[in-house]
């Protein structure tokens, strides 16, 4: 790559000898015009807009963004409000949840995979296909699924078993379960298509010498393979871990934040305080402790993946 | 936890079961079994709502209020396909999903291919053209698509609006080309880095310029990545919610935004039937570009993943 920047130069060179503003604005100028809407959305959205909620979550805008600046006060508002606790403590239960069982399904669901079965595309096929799947379409399915009534609570005591349980979505304090089954249910299958990669990409050599040594192959995937899979481990946490923090189609559907506001998340409380509430600056508040939440999980990998060898993504 | 303990499970059952010496291989060993067990058994928990979901659609309301969501419909109907399809309700209007079906279509093409289209040059731009900065615009955009949209929600609110484009199409358009952008500029990216530099290096040397070279070289040897970059735009952009119903205005809401008004807003006796077929409509095409596209659509799930 690096010698393709010295035969671009050398081909601006060419040209004849290049002045100041020929080597910096002119310098490549058909790929600048080209790129002018990758660094338009860069600047605009990316930094620009950041910037934007960022400063009026510090005003106290209302139903427009003209407010005067009040500092802290939204934010004291905000974990003031027992709605919002109730979103975050929801999130960070959900999320250590969906992470460990994303991640321990996924890996198990991939080593089962990786045993030279038959009919293997047959079950990748079977477990993907939810992934590709809105989460509008899985959160609608489980809801009927779950109705406590016509759905399966009450299709096993019409079949006999009247003492049959299963009223999650209705039940305040087991509703993140019924939301665990249906995030689960849509994104075990991708995780398990990531770990069967990392899986697929250790060296064979390493299989031959822990069986020459005698080690079990249970041992081997825990101790010698899933330490080799770093990259792919470290990959898979950070999307799930930033799908989590972004939810919010899932519980639209499957619950609208209900029963009461048991089910709610950060995602829906920005959404309702921004475009229903009509209170923007607490919307944007919370929208920034959202952003601070991606960044405390962002720097420490950002740091470890590319600050240590000196090297940008 | 739960695998630590079904291997510890197999290793003294194989242990006992392979004596020393040439073993045959019988097909139905403990761990075989074991192993296909647990597939199915989870398979099983993937299929079920699928089944449900078709199963429910071609039921009567009065089989379904009857309570068994296992049982096969006693008689195929297609009513509530076509209530569906044709006049259930939203909270709103009695339109059913067609009006949602023919937004999503209206959104999804042009966003697909602009979006691809501005990746592949950025993409094609940061390999071989590279320019002062152009690096540190593509570490910025890769960071901003971790970024919560929540984020970017309002301030981009007042720029449609701004632009008058807030409440039309094109609104959402510009906003799936914008946060298409990450992803597939990095595909592209990596892809066009794989390939061989002296190709561009000839056509320099024959004194081909940025477009040409992109045209005439690039893009017939990046098929291959297209397809890709497709499947991943139409599923995403399809299944996306939040956009539309932020962006597109009421007149013009995807699929997505419609099927939930149609179950979660409409007055009255739910009807289950009408809501399942709604809902497979609704799934039918990202399915159907899934099982077409097969190993294409986890090479694309993949590239995300795969970073440069």
């Amino acid at each position: 790559m690096a010698d393709t920047a010295v035969a671009t130069r050398e081909g601006a060179a060419d040209t004849g000898r290049p002045g100041f503003l020929k080597r910096t604005l002119l310098h490549n100028l058909p790929a600048k015009i080209a790129a002018i809407p990758m660094m338009a959305a860069v600047l605009v959205v990316f930094v620009g807009c950041t910037i934007w909620t960022v400063y009026y979550s510090f005003t106290n805008s209302r139903l427009l963004p003209t407010g005067k600046f009040v500092g802290f006060d939204q934010y004291e508002r905000l974990f003031s409000t027992s709605r919002w606790n109730v979103s975050v403590t929801n999130l960070i239960t959900y999320g250590v949840m969906s992470l460990v069982f994303t991640l321990g399904i996924g890996f198990l669901l991939a080593v089962l995979m990786d045993q030279k079965i038959r009919l293997e595309s047959a079950f990748r096929t079977i477990m993907l296909y939810p992934f590709a799947l809105s989460f509008i379409v899985t959160g609608l399915v489980w809801q009927w699924i779950m109705n406590p009534t016509l759905g399966l609570q009450g299709t096993m005591r019409n079949l006999g078993w009247t003492n049959f349980t299963f009223d999650w979505i209705a039940n305040p304090r087991m509703v993140l379960f019924a939301l665990l089954i249906a995030g689960l249910w849509q994104g075990v299958g991708f995780c398990m298509v990531l770990m069967l990669a990392g899986l697929r990409g250790v060296d064979e050599e390493i299989w031959k010498a822990a069986r020459v040594d005698g080690i079990p192959t249970w041992r081997t995937y825990i101790s010698i393979v899933l330490p080799m899979m770093r990259g792919v481990l470290v990959t898979a946490v950070v999307l799930i871990g930033s799908g989590i923090v972004r939810l919010y189609d899932l519980v639209v559907a499957l619950t609208n934040g209900g029963p009461g506001i048991s089910s709610e998340v950060p995602a829906k409380y920005v959404y309702n305080y921004m475009f229903s509430g009509g209170n923007i600056g607490q919307g944007l508040a919370a929208a920034t402790m959202m952003l601070v939440t991606v960044l405390i999980i962002m720097i420490p990998w950002a740091y470890l993946e590319f600050g240590g060898k000196g090297r940008r993504a | 936890m739960s695998q630590t303990a079904t291997m510890t499970g197999t290793a003294p059952a194989t242990a006992t079961t392979e004596p020393s010496g040439p073993r045959p291989k019988p097909f139905f060993t403990p761990k075989r079994i074991i192993i296909y067990t647990t597939l199915v058994f989870f398979s099983l928990y993937f299929l079920f709502p699928l089944y449900v979901m078709v199963v429910t659609s071609f039921k009567t309301m009065p089989e379904i209020r009857f309570g068994n969501i296992f049982a096969l419909p006693s008689q195929v109907t297609f009513d509530a396909w076509i209530k569906a399809w044709t006049s259930a309700c939203t909270g709103l209007t009695c339109e059913g999903l067609a009006p949602g079906f023919w937004n999503s279509v209206k959104i999804t093409i042009p966003s697909t291919i602009i979006s691809i289209f501005i990746a592949a040059v950025n993409g094609y731009a940061l390999v071989n053209w590279r320019f002062k900065g152009s690096e540190v615009f593509f570490a910025i955009l890769i960071f901003g698509s971790f970024v919560p949209y929540q984020v970017f929600l309002y301030p981009l609110v007042i720029i449609t609006r701004e632009l008058g484009i807030f409440g039309t199409l094109q609104a959402v358009i510009v906003v799936h080309t914008i946060f298409g952008m990450p992803l597939l500029t990095l595909i592209f990216r990596n892809y066009f880095a794989s390939l061989p530099v002296e190709l561009f290096k000839a056509a320099r040397v024959d004194g081909a310029g940025f477009w040409r070279i992109f045209f005439e070289i690039m893009l017939p040897m990046s098929l291959p990545i297209f397809v890709v970059a497709l499947i991943l735009q139409v599923t995403g952009i399809w299944n996306d919610f939040l956009f539309g119903v932020v962006f597109a205005g009421t007149q013009n809401y995807p699929m997505t935004v419609q099927l939930n008004n149609i179950v979660n807003s409409a007055q009255g006796t739910p009807e289950y039937n009408v809501n399942m077929a709604a809902t497979v409509l609704t799934g039918l095409v990202p399915l159907i570009i899934y099982f077409v596209s097969g190993k294409l659509f986890v090479r694309g799930v993949a590239a995300g993943a795969v970073k440069g």
